[in-house]
């Protein structure tokens, strides 16, 4: 179970867009610092420090072979970031259903203004 | 097109939460269910409260009053003020709860898709804890499906 900290860490890490794509990225399969700077057009030692915010947050796990160190994406940390998330939206949906009842019958009520006019 | 129309929660930056949600109705008509009180009253809130208070002052610098009232009997009071109004695309509100300290600041936008209605909501909170005690929460109730103290996660959207 996270504590409040690792979670604090988690969305930290989250809330870059790079490192958002990284983790896309990873998602498919385990990639090498070299491979990952590819596609982002960024410098190696800049997606290292990507890299290590992502580690620090446990969202990657590094390999231990020194030449390559492949970065492997961790989710369970992940999957607890979404469930927090989750918790809000599964509110937020049910009061939103309302509001469509609602809206049904405000676009009922123009159509039948709009009929009596004609 | 019934994936797009499901609510969407994000967490762009370390002090906001983002809500996206497709509704199948024009823009007007979103627009005033979110600022007209006699429509208000019909469906904010969580389920099982009412809003038994319900003041808009529809302008620049005028406010707005909520009480919800919980199936307990107990009241859950907030209000906020109005920074940008532009009927009916975007407004601009603050928002704070009377039991909770901080003010959060509300953004939302109405984009016309079609004959449907794209909602974005933009809450900013006074700072990373704030916003992740509101996520706590959200989880907490959320998961449980209990909506019986969950009034504070009303904390935007509206």
């Amino acid at each position: 179970m996270n504590t409040t900290k690792d979670l604090d860490a988690i969305f930290a890490a989250l809330a870059d867009p790079t490192r958002r794509a990284i983790l896309t990225r990873l998602a498919e399969g385990e990639a090498s610092v070299m491979e990952l700077a590819q596609p982002f057009a960024m410098s190696q030692p800049a997606v290292s420090k990507h890299l290590r915010v992502l580690e620090r947050a446990g969202l990657i796990s590094r390999g231990r072979d020194a030449q390559r160190r492949p970065c492997r994406i961790k989710a369970e940390p992940l999957t607890e970031a979404t469930a927090w998330l989750e918790g809000i939206r599964q509110v937020w949906e049910s009061n939103f259903q309302r509001l469509d009842t609602l809206l049904d019958e405000l676009k009922a009520e123009q159509k039948k203004r709009s009929r009596t006019k004609r | 097109m019934n994936d797009t129309a499901s609510l969407q929660v994000s967490t762009p930056t370390d002090r906001e939460i983002v809500m996206t949600r497709i509704f199948d109705a024009p823009r007007n008509l979103v627009f005033d269910a979110f600022t007209r009180p006699e429509l208000l009253k019909r469906w904010f809130g969580p389920r099982g409260w009412s809003l038994v208070v319900c003041e808009v002052d529809l302008r620049v610098g005028g406010g707005f009053r909520f009480v919800l009232r919980g199936p307990g009997g107990q009241d859950l009071g907030m209000r906020g003020v109005y920074q940008e109004i532009t009927s009916p695309e975007r407004s601009v509100h603050t928002e704070s709860f009377d039991d909770y300290p901080g003010e959060s600041v509300v953004t939302t936008t109405l984009v016309e898709q079609g004959d449907k209605t794209l909602l974005t909501a933009t809450i900013l909170y006074p700072s990373r804890e704030v916003r992740d005690m509101v996520i706590q929460s959200g989880m907490q109730h959320g998961a449980a499906q209990s909506y019986d103290k969950l009034a504070e996660l009303l904390a935007g959207g509206h």
